[in-house]
Formats: C-alpha cells, structure tokens, sequence
C-alpha cells in the first residue's frame, strides 16, 4: 500500500468520513444528521475500496445508502412533531467523556500492539471467494441469516400494522 | 504519512465507534440513538475488513464474510427499531427517550 494514489484517498476519505460522521451528531436538524449520515457512508464504501473490498463496497452502497438511510428518513417523516430535534439530552457531557475514552483507548491499543501483518497485496478479486465461503464454510450461519430477516420483515409489519379488526382489510 | 497501515484504519474506526457511542448514549431522539448504533456497526465492519486484508492468515477473507453477516444484522436490527419508533410515536406522541419512562420502577 505505498503508492500515491491510495494514501491521498484513504487521508481525503478518512476526512470525509470522520467529518461527516462529527456533522451527524451535531447539526439540530435530524434530516440533515440523515444527509450527512449517507455522506459518512460513502466515504466508508470507499474506504472498503482502498482496502480491495470491492464487493462490500458496494454492498455498503446497496444496503447502508440505499435502504437503511431511506429507511431512517421514513421513520423521522412517519414521526412528524418534535421528532425532527436532533439535540442532546442530559447525558452530554458523561457520553463525550465516556466516548473520548473509548476513542483514546483503543487508538493507543491499536498502534500499541504488534499486529501480525501479512505481506501480501490487495485481493485480485473477492466475490467469488465470498461466495464460496457463504455456501461452504458459513452455510449456517447464512441459513439463520435468512430465517433472522424473515423474522425481522414480519416482525416490522406486524408492529405497524393498524390497531383493531378488519382496519383496512377493505 | 507517506504509508497507510493497519492501524490508521483502526483509528478510523474508533473514531467512528466513540461518535455513534456518544450519539446513542447523549440523544435525545429516539432516531438519533438509532442512527449512532449503524455508525458504531460500521465502524465494526470497517475494522473488520481491514484486520482481513493486513493480518496473516490461513483464510484471509473471513473478515468479509463477518461483515456480511453484521450488515446483515444491522438491516434486521434497523427495520424492526423504526418500527417500534413509528409504533412508539402513535402510542405517546414523543420519541424523546428522556420521557419515554413507563418501566421506571
């Protein structure tokens, strides 16, 4: 990972993704924090490049950009008084101190450790393997996986489903 | 400067995880609790990917495989979550946490 190209994009990414990452718990308005939210998310999907993950980036793309945060904007249009508040409760304070910690601590564990760094190159390609593992060696849990978002999209509709019977069976 | 290791991406991460720890812990707003929890599910997989492509192993893409599986998760989490926030609002009117307290003993 020495040539140019890839240091000046993880350091622009790194500030693109940390900077908007700072924006989201800051700005007031929770449907900017959301806009902002899928600023930090691209620049994660291009991180996820930079580190040769070519198919999760744009796994990051699909499901983080393209469902979770329109999924946000939905909850906070569903939800329309006071909802659109983005402020910080009582907790402030404790939560930065607690949150610098964790930051502090494990950035110091990070360079602190002896890493068993491998000398290899960026993988040629990573689907095919992926794919390969997913119906191989993680079978299982790819299994379950299924049966945890069948649950989940069942679950989602039926919470929000309208009180009472034969409400909009007509 | 002029090399990207291992441990830059893990302080990104961190960085990433201590913002959507402090967003769930200090908001307000039910929806900005949820928002901190997917940065500090991305901040895993950031991490996550680059221990896959910098640290010697027999089966290096593990790591990728794991993410799938958090993204995963994370999209299961976040359906049922907004539900329960959309639900929440029709029952109470708010998504403030501070006066959502009915199990206060």
């Amino acid at each position: 990972m020495d040539d140019t190209g890839t240091v000046v994009a993880f350091w622009l990414l790194a500030a693109m993704t940390i900077g908007a990452a700072v924006g989201v718990a800051a700005v007031r308005n929770l449907i900017h924090a959301v806009g902002l939210l899928i600023v930090t998310f691209a620049g994660l999907a291009g991180l996820y490049v930079t580190l040769s993950a070519d198919f999760l980036a744009v796994v990051q793309v699909l499901i983080y950009i393209g469902a979770i945060a329109i999924l946000i904007i939905f909850a906070i249009v569903l939800t329309p008084r006071g909802s659109r508040d983005n402020a910080d409760g009582f907790m402030m304070f404790p939560a930065l101190g607690l949150a610098g910690l964790v930051a502090a601590g494990m950035i110091y564990a990070a360079f602190d450790t002896e890493w068993a760094i491998a000398d290899r190159d960026g993988f040629e390609e990573t689907t095919s393997v992926i794919g390969d593992a997913l119906l191989d060696k993680y079978v299982l849990p790819f299994e379950i996986a299924s049966v945890l978002l069948l649950m989940a999209v069942l679950g989602a509709i039926i919470l929000v489903r309208p009180e009472g019977p034969d409400e909009g069976s007509d | 400067m002029d090399q990207i290791d291992l441990e830059h991406y893990l302080a990104v991460g961190a960085i990433l995880f201590a913002i959507g720890l402090y967003m769930s812990l200090a908001k307000r707003n039910f929806i900005g609790v949820l928002i901190g929890i997917e940065m500090m599910f991305n901040a895993a997989n950031l991490t996550f990917l680059a221990f896959s492509r910098f640290v010697e192993s027999s089966d290096p893409l593990s790591g990728h495989v794991f993410a799938i599986f958090v993204i995963t998760v994370a999209a299961a989490e976040a359906a049922v979550a907004l539900a329960i926030a959309v639900l929440v609002y029709r029952l109470r009117d708010t998504v403030n946490v501070d006066e959502l307290d009915l199990l206060r003993g």
